[in-house]
Order: structure tokens, then C-alpha cells, then sequence
């Protein structure tokens, strides 16, 4: 490996702060997470930052890495260098707390705007629904559903960053992967919440979210999904005026 | 915190900010393109008076941003009516490069006959 | 809904006829682009540009089409950008948005008046 120690820029503080630099020994198959719990345990422990699964799966350890948001856990050092230099900041759009960590409660505040939440009619005494993994529906739900809520994407959407009351692509593609489950009750009550200035009809297809996801989802062609859905019941006038 | 350009260097995002800057653009010359015409009102000489004045070399340099503006602005906007509107995804890549190709087009023709 | 922003159904509206007018422009520039690039071949002249459109109707309806199609969609395409650029929200903004939209309309039936007369 051409360099053995690393030059890493590291955010300090709360929204005002500086970049602190250390020194990390370069290692193989090293993550950018490796980096940060290196710099934590052994040059300062004042650090803060999160992480909980180290897998990829948990969603909690996305940060801003050489200035673009990634799950750190599942990025290797080695594709993200720039020359020697790291840099890792917390996610932006989003308050931070101290150091790498941000508040997330905007992020899911959203979610529940968006009525992310699943309402069926049934009850457990009711047999087991039957979805057909070839319907149209299940298909597109299934395309957005291997979110892990981990705000790469709302931290790299711009009209977030412009409109501060927009629910942003996580949280729309969440609404569009229940607008697609047959079982729920809630469709006409979410696709309200989800219309309009503040939801999906505010997409630019920018695409950052679509280009950043870890998972490779693409909330933009989901909220493009919403735009339509959301305009059809605007046209039945199903909406309301709330 | 802010993102910086870093976060914002991709493909789909130039495609933005074109759209965005050359509809406010042609946003802004519309009055100006509806006042000429509107100078035939005081019959044809006026008009042709302000399209002798169109004949210098700067004027025809902004004409021809103006058709690149409109080419770019149409097959960027035909790019986002294919996105909104029809189920993709793989192909959108392919769209952004068609824009790009009709803009070029357009504008090529348009210095071709201009010349 | 808080005082002075527009009905969820009316953003939604607003979105709707920004693509719907969208879909007309689309059409009418590919045409115009291609008058344009045949009408500069030797020049411009006002015997040539009224020669084409004194009188005749087809252009009149196109050109009629073309002026309401960008009326609406040109000021719906401001508002975002004002929204964004400035953070201005409310009655003001969607009440310069839609004067913006009048005098263009105006404007163009004007110049269309005059190219036709």
C-alpha cells in the first residue's frame, strides 16, 4: 500500500466547530468507521460519533466522508481517498449535536408527516395476508422497501437544504412503499400528507438521493410515483383542502 | 452544516442546473422577444429596423445562446417528463446524453444556416 | 393549512398544469426551433416574418397556443425558483406569480396581434 498513515480531517464541535486533524495508521480493507473508532480509542476519546451494527444494516453510522454522505461502515478507505487526505463531518441538513453525530429527530418527524406507518384492517385472528410477489404493486413496493433509514439521502437533497419543511426522499419513499401495499387502509389520508410544496410535487429529480442511496434504492423514481398518484387523487379531488 | 459541491457533482444535478438557468433565461427575454415583434404594430419599417439591428456579430452570438438555452431547456424538460411520468430504471442516463445530443444538434444547425 | 398559502390541492394543481403546459411547449418549440433555424437561412427581414403570419390563421392559432402554454408555465417555474432562491412564501409570492403570468400573456397576444394584423 502506497501510504501507511493517514491524514484525517475530523469535524469538531456542534454547527459552529473546526476540522481536527490526526493521524491514523493505514491499514488493509480499512473502513472509514474503522478510522473514526481508531481515532476514538486510542487518540481521543472525546470523540462522539455513532454506530451500532458495523454490517451495513442498522443505518446509524452515515456520515459525510471526503463530501459526500456514506454509510462509513461499508466504505473502504480506499475508495474514497483523495491523495492522503480523509475528511469525515457529520451529515449535513440536519443539526448537529457534537462532532460526527447529528440529531436525527427532523429526519423522523418526517417520516411520521408522511404517515410512514403501516394501518391495516385485520387483526391477528385474521389469516395471513396473501400478496403475490409478481403484482405490479408488490413490485414497486418492494423496490424502495430495503431502506435502513440512515439519512444519506436526506442529507444529500438539496431542496431539503432549500424548503425546510420538505418531508425529503426517505421519508416519501417510505409513503410510496405503503401507497403500494394492498393491505393498507391509509392510502387517500397519506397521499394527502405526501402532496404538494412540502412533499413529493417539490422534487427537482435533482437525483442526489438516488446517486448517494448505499442501498441503491432510488427514491426519485418513488416520488416520482407519488407525484402521479398524488395527482390523480388531486384530480378526483380526493385531496381535500386541509 | 451545509453540503458543499462535492455532494452535488453528478450528472443529474448539471442536467438541473441547466434546466434551471436557462428557464430563468428565456423567462427573462420573453418581454424583450414579445416587445420586438410587438414594434410591428408601428408597421413593418420598425420592424425591420430592430432586425438590422440584430445583424451585428454580438447580437447574432446572444441569438445563438438563446437557441442553445431553448434546445437545452426542451429536451431537458422532455428528459424530466420521461422521468416523472414513465416507469424507468436503468435508461436515464441514456436520456441525460440525448438532451445533451438534441441541445448540440439544434445549436449546430442553427449557426450552420446563420453562417 | 396556515393563513395565506395555497390549498395542498391547489400546490398540486399548480404542479399538474406545470407539466400539462410542459407537454404543449414541447411540441410548439420543437416547431418553433425548426421555423427559426429555416427563417435564418438568408437573413432576417419583417416582409418575410409577416409575410408568413399576416392573415393566416394556422400560425395565429399555433402562436395563440404557444403564448398560453408559456404563461403558465413560465411563471409556475418562477415560483419554485423564488421559493428556493429566497425562501419567499405566501400570498405575496403567489400573487406576483400570477401578475408575472398576465403580462406575459399580454404581452404575447400583443405581439401576435401585431404579426398578424
Amino acid at each position: 500500500m502506497a501510504v501507511s498513515t493517514l491524514r484525517v480531517s475530523v469535524w469538531r464541535g456542534t454547527e459552529s466547530g473546526h476540522l481536527q486533524t490526526f493521524e491514523v495508521p493505514r491499514l488493509e480493507s480499512q473502513t472509514v468507521l474503522d478510522v473514526v473508532t481508531h481515532i476514538q480509542r486510542s487518540l481521543d476519546p472525546t470523540l462522539s460519533y455513532r454506530f451500532a451494527c458495523r454490517v451495513g444494516m442498522c443505518g446509524s453510522c452515515a456520515m459525510t466522508v471526503n463530501g459526500r454522505a456514506r454509510w462509513t461502515c461499508r466504505t473502504h478507505v480506499s475508495e474514497v481517498m483523495r491523495g492522503e487526505a480523509l475528511e469525515v463531518r457529520p451529515l449535513s441538513n440536519l443539526p448537529v449535536i457534537k462532532d460526527l453525530v447529528t440529531d436525527m429527530t427532523p429526519f423522523f418527524d418526517k417520516w411520521a408527516q408522511a404517515r410512514g406507518s403501516f394501518q391495516g384492517a385485520t387483526t391477528r385472528r385474521d389469516d395471513f395476508a396473501r400478496v403475490s410477489p409478481e403484482t405490479p404493486e408488490r413490485r414497486l413496493a418492494d423496490a424502495g422497501i430495503e431502506c435502513i433509514g440512515c439519512g444519506v439521502c436526506y442529507s444529500s437533497c438539496d431542496v431539503v437544504a432549500w424548503n425546510a419543511d420538505y418531508l425529503g426522499p426517505a421519508a416519501l419513499n417510505r409513503a410510496w412503499t405503503l401507497v403500494n401495499d394492498v393491505r393498507d387502509t391509509d392510502r387517500r389520508s397519506r397521499l394527502a400528507a405526501v402532496a404538494g410544496d412540502a412533499g413529493c410535487h417539490a422534487c427537482h429529480t435533482h437525483m442526489s438521493c438516488t446517486e448517494r442511496c448505499p442501498k441503491k434504492l432510488s427514491p426519485t423514481a418513488s416520488i416520482a410515483g407519488l407525484k402521479r398518484a398524488a395527482m390523480m387523487a388531486a384530480l378526483k379531488g380526493e385531496l381535500g383542502d386541509e | 452544516m451545509k453540503s458543499d459541491f462535492r455532494a452535488r457533482n453528478h450528472p443529474a444535478y448539471w442536467a438541473f442546473i441547466v434546466h434551471r438557468a436557462s428557464g430563468v433565461l428565456l423567462s427573462l427575454f420573453l418581454p424583450v422577444h414579445f416587445m420586438a415583434l410587438g414594434q410591428a404594430l408601428q408597421g413593418a419599417a420598425r420592424l425591420d429596423a430592430l432586425l438590422r439591428w440584430t445583424e451585428q456579430p454580438l447580437v447574432k452570438i446572444g441569438e445563438t445562446v438563446l437557441v442553445m438555452l431553448l434546445a437545452a431547456h426542451l429536451a431537458g424538460g422532455l428528459r424530466l417528463l420521461a422521468l416523472e411520468f414513465l416507469a424507468w430504471r436503468d435508461w436515464q442516463k441514456s436520456l441525460l446524453a440525448a438532451a445533451a445530443g438534441v441541445t448540440l444538434a439544434a445549436v449546430m444547425l442553427f449557426l450552420l444556416q446563420v453562417a | 393549512m396556515s393563513e395565506g398559502k395555497l390549498s395542498v390541492s391547489s400546490q398540486v394543481l399548480l404542479w399538474t398544469l406545470q407539466r400539462a403546459s410542459a407537454a404543449v411547449l414541447a411540441v410548439c418549440v420543437v416547431v418553433h426551433l425548426i421555423t427559426m433555424i429555416y427563417a435564418v437561412r438568408n437573413g432576417l427581414s419583417a416582409a418575410e416574418i409577416l409575410g408568413r403570419t399576416r392573415g393566416n390563421f394556422v400560425w395565429f392559432a399555433f402562436y395563440a397556443v404557444f403564448v398560453l402554454a408559456v404563461s403558465v408555465h413560465a411563471p409556475i417555474g418562477l415560483r419554485s425558483v423564488l421559493v428556493e432562491t429566497f425562501t419567499w412564501r405566501g400570498r405575496g409570492l403567489d400573487w406576483t406569480v400570477f401578475a408575472i403570468g398576465i403580462v406575459l400573456a399580454f404581452l404575447g397576444f400583443r405581439a401576435l396581434w401585431a404579426v398578424f394584423l
